[in-house]
């Protein structure tokens, strides 16, 4: 996969990050670099290799579905950017 | 031994001390807030520093507990109740944790005393400490050059005495490469040794937090307290955690010490690579065999690793959205305008490169491409050390091609900055453990000599074996004795 194929500009709308046009351009160069260098990973044959997620074989862990202490509502707008009577504010989501 | 000394001893030497009321649990505390005042203003290693809460937690201290009454400062990624939680990010400055991390309720229960969170690349996100949105942390060897990174703040806190001991967090190197740095001891614990609950995710199935400390003894006893499962973390490992402190004595002959040929090519600082080869010859005086051994997926790993470690992050950091904690852009136009300007002021330069790379290698098209081969390529290098361990008990390498480099040599260069980690993220990708210890000094590479660190590999779960070969040779051995020349 060629590494001019990033649009950053495109990649950044789609991870809800705004971006200079510095920015954009910088990084387009740098991760150009990066990318280019990652293209050593296409040399491999990986037929019938299985990808790994994770380090260790994990498996789903349940626990007893039993109510358990958690935040208090106080607690859990202590670090909110805005709250209002005792609720998150949110930006307008509908128009 | 006066009360200036305390700071720069270590943790089981201050335990003796407070054991036989030499010294109170207060009078550390004082003792160490001084040091910390005195050479903050060269070192720049915390970013916030509760004395009060501190004196408390001291006036209360069990000195018979494991830890009882010793001070360990905390990376920013860790949480601790009540106390700031910042990952060196611009959108967490305001942030306060909420609950105390696994890893910091065991160290409490310990009768240890968090004091003083450390300074950090944002979110763990480099390898040299300049990407802190509030300061650089400098090498207290040399104030001119980088700590490492990520978790710098620790490695030069605890290398200048400015802490007893310390905890980060290593995803690619972290711990092992800031730590080679310093000149002190930093050890990964195995993927799901230590729980992950209350670390800030950055790259979930990489991340592992462990210690940074003065000695393997010291390493060894703050893994002891940390290690183990638990419920809030799903991936940590429901294995019984050995008694390692008491099996840290332990004879090397018969041990097989690989030295896998990729990690000694080209590109080794000529200092590096002789520290290298005195402390092969170290092994072996002490009765261990060396074998070389081949790790043939090696070159791949970094190029592996920068892809899975940006994709988890990218998901990871998307809970950054200005809503339920964080700071928020002004008066958004909407909501996309909100999201947008709140993570544009909200992150730093380091840390938009990553999502914006950890975005594209799983987007349609790509995702096969990068993010699903680099999942196999993983696969191989896992395969690479379960066949070395065979024959092998341990594998020996550099822990950084090079000593510490200067502040700004290469943060205009992401990827020069990301082969610093060259030869330690293949550890993460493995989920194996890993040490860094102090093996030598560069003395050709500045006016002041520069620690090198030798890093020890074992296999997952491995850590028994690993603290003893460590420890044998930091006994047989003084450069973990030396301190850099600082005065306040």
């Amino acid at each position: 996969m060629a590494a001019s194929d990033l649009d950053v500009a495109y990649v950044a709308e789609l991870a809800r990050l705004k971006l200079t046009g510095e920015e954009t351009a910088l990084f387009q160069r740098q991760l150009a670099q990066v990318l280019a260098h990652a293209a050593k990973l296409q040399e491999l044959n990986l037929e019938g290799v299985e990808p790994a997620a994770h380090a260790v074989p994990a498996t789903n862990v349940f626990r007893a579905d039993e109510p358990r202490l958690s935040l208090t509502q106080e607690e859990a707008l202590r670090n909110a950017p805005r709250a209002v009577n005792d609720l998150f504010l949110v930006t307008k989501v509908l128009e | 031994m006066t009360l200036r000394d305390l700071p720069g001893l270590t943790m089981t030497a201050l335990q003796e001390l407070l054991r036989s009321r030499a010294v109170s649990p207060r009078e550390v505390i004082t003792a160490l807030h001084e040091r910390i005042e005195g050479i903050e203003p060269k070192i720049g290693a915390y970013l916030s520093l509760d004395l009060q809460s501190a004196l408390s937690a001291a006036d209360a201290a069990d000195v018979n507990l494991p830890l009882g009454g010793i001070p360990i400062a905390v990376k920013d990624t860790i949480s601790v109740r009540g106390q700031p939680l910042t990952c060196a990010s611009n959108i967490l400055r305001n942030h306060r944790a909420l609950y105390d991390a696994t890893a910091v309720v065991r160290l409490k229960a310990a009768g240890a005393i968090p004091f003083g969170k450390t300074n950090m690349d944002e979110f763990a996100m480099g390898s040299s400490t300049e990407n802190s949105s509030v300061k650089p942390t400098r090498n207290p060897w040399d104030l001119e050059r980088v700590p490492g990174g990520s978790s710098g703040g620790s490695a030069a806190a605890v290398a200048a005495g400015a802490a007893i001991g310390s905890l980060g967090s290593d995803t690619g190197g972290s711990i092992r490469q800031p730590a080679a740095l310093c000149g002190v001891v930093g050890l990964k614990p195995s993927y799901g040794r230590v729980s992950r609950y209350g670390l800030v995710a950055f790259a979930s199935s990489l991340d592992q937090i462990g210690p940074l400390t003065k000695s393997v003894q010291d390493a060894a006893l703050l893994l002891q307290v940390t290690a183990g499962v638990d419920p809030q973390d799903s991936t940590s490992l429901d294995e019984p955690v050995p008694d390692y402190l008491s099996r840290l004595e332990s004879d090397l002959h018969g041990v097989r010490i690989g030295l896998p040929k990729e990690y000694f090519r080209a590109g080794i600082d000529p200092e590096v690579k002789a520290a290298l080869a005195t402390a092969g010859a170290h092994f072996e005086s002490l009765g261990a065999e060396l074998v070389e051994v081949s790790l043939p997926h090696t070159d791949y790993a970094i190029d592996a690793y920068y892809i899975i470690a940006t994709a988890e992050a990218s998901a990871n950091l998307a809970r950054f959205d200005g809503v339920r904690y964080g700071s928020r852009a002004e008066n958004p136009a909407n909501l996309l305008d909100h999201y947008g300007r709140t993570r544009e002021q909200g992150f730093g330069p380091e840390v938009k490169r990553r999502i914006i790379l950890g975005t594209y290698v799983l987007s349609s098209g790509y995702y096969d491409a990068f993010y699903l081969r680099a999942q196999k390529v993983r696969t191989l290098i896992r395969r690479d050390f379960a066949r070395v361990f065979e024959n092998v008990d341990a594998l020996i390498s550099p822990t950084t091609p090079e000593p510490a480099f200067k502040i700004g040599e290469r943060s205009a260069d992401p990827l020069r900055m990301y082969l610093a980690d060259i030869f330690t993220n293949a550890a993460n990708l493995a989920g194996i453990c890993g040490i860094s210890i102090p093996c030598g000094f560069a003395e050709n590479a500045s006016a002041k000599p520069l620690p090198i660190g030798l890093q020890i590999l074992c296999p997952a779960l491995g850590e028994t074996r690993l603290l003893q070969i460590a420890h044998a040779y930091e006994q047989a051995t003084d450069w973990h004795r030396r301190r850099p020349t600082l005065t306040s």
